[in-house]
């Protein structure tokens, strides 16, 4: 298991990443943590002729606590974001989610954008991105001119393992939205083993008006979908306390949007199944943490 | 297929500069082993999921199977070889594992012990689930880990007593 | 004895060594030497058609490339079968590299050697084959029924057959006031040692002679089967285990092609050669082990007793036959633990399919037979409404029964005969520290917040130290160092320690003299190997009577000396003295001295072993005749037959009610293998066989699909547990010496994976309320069963 040949890139500035991957096209990889690239690699189940190293680039190493959004670039650890409180206040579900990808070691050289470029269906951090309505930064460079567009996680993921990023792109940076004070959030996941893929998982988002009722509810999936999906459960969820909520109809809801595989660890009834209990979970974990929560408010 | 490009380069380990000249693809893991010599960071899958390689960067534990040897130029690298006292002697997290019979055949071992030097380093006094947490990235087929675990808390109170202080 | 080493919980004298990252194990070892890599088939079964290398010839680095058209007369024959049996009628092992047709994903087929690892690679993959498909033999059903044969020339493809039986268990079955019957299933699993196996070979052509390194369970079985192919004398071939990186059983199987294929080609390119197993070849070129189809009809009485047991099974030994059918041979004789079983029956057909040949792993067929036994035992509680405890009790073999002859041919051609164990109070001991009688109470509670618990226990007989030998050479040199060596090699049980423990103990000598040298046929060319649970039993006994022997002759050198009575004399810190009379007293090292009849002198103390020193007899040779120059004995261990270890578990799980999750609360040993040499040790190794049973009932199982694709070779997908998974593990000891060697002790290499699958199984099945029949039991799969259940229930 030892990795293919390639041609090393190591560009130390944005510029020139982006003029790399200009020149190099559908040729090039970008290397940001390697936790998911690498093992490929060695399985040689691919063999890019190019990798482009952009660890050396320290203008993507930033996680920006910013007013409406935490931005977070092409190489920010999934490990240092974790640890930001700026970022964990603002974005509770950040590190929510976080602490579910894979183990800690691999979260200290693993990146968040990377894990998002990779669009693997099972991947926390592509339900954060979705169920929080943010959105990825992808620049490219012709002529010396820098284009950048920012796409929703809805037009970003494609397929499994496939997203809209295209040859001669770098995916720069990835924006979350801040989370009001009233609005409570929570990962649920089922894993095989503690850091594993998870069989199924819940990302949800409750927001509770200033008399402690729903003012509306969603999820985010991971593992039963082909790309993340978000279900809105105001609908059946809003108007009530969260504990008068009808959480049997946003289980069935969410059961009957999903459309999972099955795979050797799981089926795809079972993973239905777990679609629902989680979505209670989630939902109920999510509404105890708005500040407007009757009881354990805040807790994150 | 011509010969490939080699790169030059100096990797800094356990505070001792290397020079090698190696392909881009060179694993961490087996500059380590092959070209510098130092063979106490094991490799058991090549998929980043068992962590018998790790080592810390920068004082961080990551997979030296998961990292070309390139992309570790200009970094801090430390291994097993470099925990013990320049007499050999063992450091606060070596001998609890040897007081506590934290190993068996040993191979997973150097894996462990940068994990649990990085994660006391951290939380000196963790609690139980703190240290099953911390080492729950390392795979070990021999001791169901009861042992290891134990090992850390002893770590931990060797430490805390100042019998020994975590190196780096 | 000043130097009461035996049962004390020692630290380990290899731990320094390995916590510095000094160990050195083969892929460490040989730095300057080619990497060999191999093309393995995509396919379970096909036909190879043609071998194109061509691609392969221009890469940078490559050395040889070797199809089996390349391999010599005696290397391109069948890989030996290394246990024949007589129901074993039609025994098939592989070749070192496929000839026409693949049995399974993963075989060799071409075998690449270059520069580094990384070329080795790129060469293998430009090498083209063509295969012709052919249809796979997947799973014990499609195995039986046989529409489809995995080799041509064995009928349903059926390796062996074997029956064994006591007293007329049809019978007894019919005759008998309640019968059960049913179908259990076990899936497949494997030792997945963290290093991978790896051989290393150095040809000196100067000297003709050829060294391996190999991560293996028995240098010396590899030695032979090296010097035996490669037409080598034994003399010639040396072949060493340095540190190995587990074992598990896995590595007792030899010689693997690659432990072949290595060293010849080490010979032929007259250069070093090494090949280090990757993750994903050992997954597929590895064997693996557990899978069985079972079938049990029971008859018993009102009291829950067993009157008869018939018990039918199918045993999948993968593609080829090379290690026999211990296996099946040992689920058949261990299945009636520690019952008294009136009339048995046990029948076996063991069958070829297209996937990775099975051979031991931890705990070898024993898992399998205790989980038929115990899910019988617990079904007949159910059936009677008796609490699981009491019906063991009243079928247990008593301690004044002891020895227990089973009536059955064990897995070493030797009776079955339990030579002691206290199972009573191995029971009473275990409902204590689980708290058995109290657990009713602990689930209520549990129950009224609403949790779901269930406990189990499971209770084994396990046959150690089998035969037919092994052997020790204790040597106290003029330093004073003792020099302990054995032919078996170690894979972390600590054998450098306990056998020092064993000879400090024996000789009175401190522990830091004592040095151990393990699996290394330089030092010690007679052995076996380390496998059922038999290291501290064979070798540990071995080395005890080498060191009594090596005692004897110190006492009878110094007493000579001394003007002394031998009988008067004792060893105490490495001097042997007169009892009483501390200062009538000589040194070991001296001893061994004198033991040495001199002409050369080379140290102050040489100079009175020297012709010229000491008053002598003129009339005696200065060495008697039967004796040899030397403070030193070889001495081997050979029992009559297998000593019984046994032990019982209990288990406490919580089920997820809503997501079928399993999670072990509490999980229970007592565990009873005779006197122990180190507590700590064995502590450890139950430690660690738990695990590995915890793996098999809730995570592990090889999971092949249809075409006999290996679908989970990763650590990614195949669930070994991490810490997180592994649950806290509570043990007692009972110590039943065994009659039956001088230290009374019984293995415990293996014990602790014994019964957990059937205990597990057990504590779910208790906590949900209906049989669990099949194990490992995965969280999907509760899922589905609740579901049966349901629909069951409301139909």
């Amino acid at each position: 298991m030892k990795p293919p040949p390639f041609t090393y890139h190591a560009p130390a500035t944005l510029a020139e990443t982006l003029e790399v991957l200009a020149e190099l096209g559908e040729d090039a990889k970008v290397l940001a943590g390697g936790q998911s690239l690498i093992p490929l690699l060695n399985m040689r189940l691919a063999a890019p002729a190019h990798l482009v190293d952009v660890n050396g680039v320290s203008e993507l190493d930033v996680v920006d606590v910013g007013p409406d959004e935490v931005r977070v670039g092409a190489i920010a650890r999934h490990a240092r974001i974790e640890r930001d409180d700026g970022a964990a206040a603002a974005c509770p579900l950040l590190r929510q989610a976080l602490r579910l990808v894979a183990h800690a070691v691999i979260r200290n050289r693993g990146t968040t954008c990377g894990s998002l470029a990779h669009a693997d269906p099972a991947g926390e951090m592509t339900a954060v991105l979705a169920v929080l309505g943010g959105t990825v930064r992808l620049a490219s460079a012709a002529a010396g001119r820098v284009t950048r567009r920012d796409l929703t996680a809805g037009k970003f993921f494609v397929a499994p393992l496939e997203s809209s990023l295209r040859p001669g792109e770098l995916l720069e940076s990835a924006g979350f939205p801040r989370t009001p004070a009233s609005t409570g959030t929570a990962f649920a996941e089922v894993a095989r083993r503690h850091g594993d893929y998870a069989l199924c998982g819940i990302a949800a988002l409750v927001d509770l008006d200033a008399g402690g009722e729903i003012a509306s509810a969603r999820v985010g999936t991971i593992s039963v979908t082909p790309t993340p999906l978000v279900v809105d459960l105001t609908d059946v969820l809003a108007g009530v306390p969260p504990a008068r909520a009808d959480l049997a109809a946003a289980r069935e809801k969410v059961m009957a949007h999903v459309d999972p595989e099955a795979d050797l660890h799981a089926s795809a009834a079972y993973r239905r199944h777990l679609a629902g209990v989680l979505t209670e979970r989630a939902v109920r974990q999510a509404a105890a943490r708005s500040a407007h929560a009757p009881a354990e408010r805040g807790a994150a | 297929m011509s010969a490939e490009h080699l790169h030059d380069l100096t990797l800094t380990v356990n505070g001792v500069p290397h020079p090698v000249s190696v392909p881009a693809r060179r694993l961490l893991s087996d500059a380590l082993r092959h070209d510098i010599g130092l063979t106490g960071t094991h490799v058991g899958c090549e998929h980043g999921v068992c962590g018998c390689c790790t080592v810390l960067l920068d004082g961080q534990p990551v997979r030296s199977c998961l990292m070309f040897a390139v992309s570790a130029r200009g970094h801090e690298i430390t291994t097993v070889e470099g925990l013990a006292g320049p007499g050999g002697e063992l450091n606060a997290v070596q001998r609890a594992f040897q007081e506590c019979h934290g190993l068996q055949c040993g191979f997973c071992t150097p894996g462990f012990l940068m994990t649990v030097t990085a994660l006391l380093a951290e939380n000196p006094s963790p609690t139980e689930d703190e240290v099953v947490e911390g080492i729950s990235g390392n795979l070990c087929r021999c001791t169901g880990y009861q042992n290891i675990v134990a090992s850390v808390h002893r770590a931990a109170a060797l430490m805390t007593d100042g019998a020994g202080e975590p190196r780096p | 004895m000043t130097t009461q080493l035996f049962g004390q919980p020692v630290e380990r004298r290899e731990d320094p060594r390995l916590l510095r990252g000094e160990g050195r194990y083969v892929d460490d070892l040989g730095r300057s030497a080619a990497a060999a890599a191999f093309v393995r088939s995509p396919h379970a079964h096909a036909r190879v058609l043609d071998v194109d290398v061509t691609g392969a010839l221009n890469v940078d680095g490559l050395l040889a490339v070797y199809t089996f058209e390349d391999l010599p007369e005696r290397v391109a024959q069948p890989l030996p079968l290394l246990i024949p049996h007589p129901a074993l009628t039609h025994p098939r092992t592989q070749y070192a590299l496929a000839r026409d047709e693949i049995n399974h994903v993963g075989e060799a087929v071409v075998m690449v050697v270059a520069t580094d690892r990384y070329r080795a690679e790129d060469a293998a993959e430009r090498v083209a084959v063509t295969y012709e498909p052919l249809a796979p033999v997947v799973g014990l059903e499609q195995s039986e029924a046989a529409r489809t044969l995995v080799h041509a020339d064995v009928p349903g493809n059926r390796g062996a057959h074997m029956v064994q039986q006591v007293g007329d268990a049809p019978a007894a079955i019919a005759a008998a006031p309640h019968r059960l019957d049913f179908r259990l299933d076990i899936e497949r699993s494997a030792s997945t040692p963290l290093e991978g196996r790896g051989v290393y070979a150095r040809w000196d052509a100067q000297d003709d002679s050829l060294r391996v390194y190999s991560s293996t369970q028995t240098p010396t079985g590899v030695r032979a089967a090296i010097a035996a192919i490669l037409e080598l004398a034994d003399a010639k071939v040396e072949v060493i285990a340095p540190d190995v990186g587990g074992g598990f059983g896995v590595k007792i199987m030899h010689p693997w092609p690659e432990e072949i294929l290595v060293p010849w080609a080490a010979r032929t390119l007259g250069r070093e050669v090494k090949w280090t197993e990757d993750r994903r070849e050992h997954f597929v070129a590895a064997n693996h082990e557990r899978a069985q189809e079972q079938h049990v009809s029971v008859g018993f009485d009102d009291e829950g007793r067993i009157l008869g047991l018939d018990v039918t099974f199918l045993h999948d030994h993968g593609a080829y036959t090379p290690y026999g059918i211990i296996v099946p041979i040992i689920t058949s004789t261990q299945l009636p633990g520690p019952y008294r079983l009136p009339a048995y029956r046990v029948e076996f057909s063991s069958l070829y399919t297209n996937t990775v040949a099975v051979t031991p792993y931890r705990g070898a067929g024993r898992p399998q037979g205790v989980f038929a036994m115990e899910r019988t035992v617990d079904r007949i509680a159910a059936h009677l409404g008796l609490d699981r405890t009491e019906v063991r009790a009243r079928n247990f073999v008593l301690p004044d029964e002891m020895p227990y002859d089973l009536g059955l041919i064990f897995q070493d051609g030797r009776p079955a005969i339990y030579d002691s164990g206290d199972f009573p109070e191995s029971l009473r001991m275990l409902k204590e520290l689980i708290d058995w009688d109290g657990f009713t109470a602990v689930r209520a509670a549990a129950a009224a917040e609403g949790r779901r618990l269930g406990i189990g226990l499971g209770c084994y007989v396990e046959g150690t130290g089998v035969g037919p030998y092994e052997g020790g050479h204790v040597h106290v040199e003029t330093n004073g160092r003792v020099m302990v060596s054995t032919g078996l090699s170690t894979q972390g049980q600590g054998h450098e320690t306990v056998f020092a423990q064993i000879v400090a103990t024996e000789l009175g000598v401190p522990m830091a003299d004592v040095h151990v040298t393990t699996g290394d046929t330089r030092r010690f060319g007679y052995a076996v190997g380390t496998f059922a649970s038999r290291a501290a039993v064979m070798s540990g006994n071995a080395i005890a009577l080498a060191a009594r022997s090596v005692r004897a002759k110190a006492v009878k050198v110094a007493a000579d000396a001394l003007e002394a009575n031998p009988d008067d004399m004792e060893i105490v810190d490495g001097v042997v003295r007169v009892k009483g009379s501390p200062a009538d007293a000589i040194p070991l090292r001296q001893v061994a001295v004198l033991s040495n009849p001199l002409r050369y002198s080379f140290s102050e103390e040489a100079k009175a072993a020297t012709q010229f020193a000491a008053p002598a007899d003129p009339d005696e040779p200065p060495i008697p005749r039967g004796e040899a120059p030397g403070l030193e004995s070889r001495d081997y261990y050979s029992p009559i037959r297998s000593t019984f270890a046994n032990g019982m578990h209990a288990v406490i799980v919580e089920v997820d009610p809503d997501t079928a999750e399993v999670k072990v609360l509490r999980y229970a040993v007592v565990h009873d293998c005779g006197n122990l040499i180190n507590p700590r040790i064995v502590e450890g190794q139950i430690h660690g066989g738990v695990a590995q049973g915890v793996a098999g009932a809730l995570y592990e199982r090889m999971a092949y699909d249809e075409h006999g694709q290996l679908l989970n070779a990763s650590f990614m997908d195949f669930l070994m547990p991490y810490a997180t998974e592994v649950p806290r593990i509570e043990t007692a000891h009972l110590q039943t010496p065994s009659p039956l060697n001088p230290l009374g002790i019984k293995g415990a290499g293996e014990a602790g994976v014994i019964p957990g699958a059937a205990a597990i199984a057990a504590a779910i099945e208790d906590a949900e309320g209906y049989p669990i029949m099949r194990m490992p039991l995965s969280p999907d799969d509760l899922f589905r069963l609740r579901r049966e259940h349901a629909e069951e229930a409301a139909s």
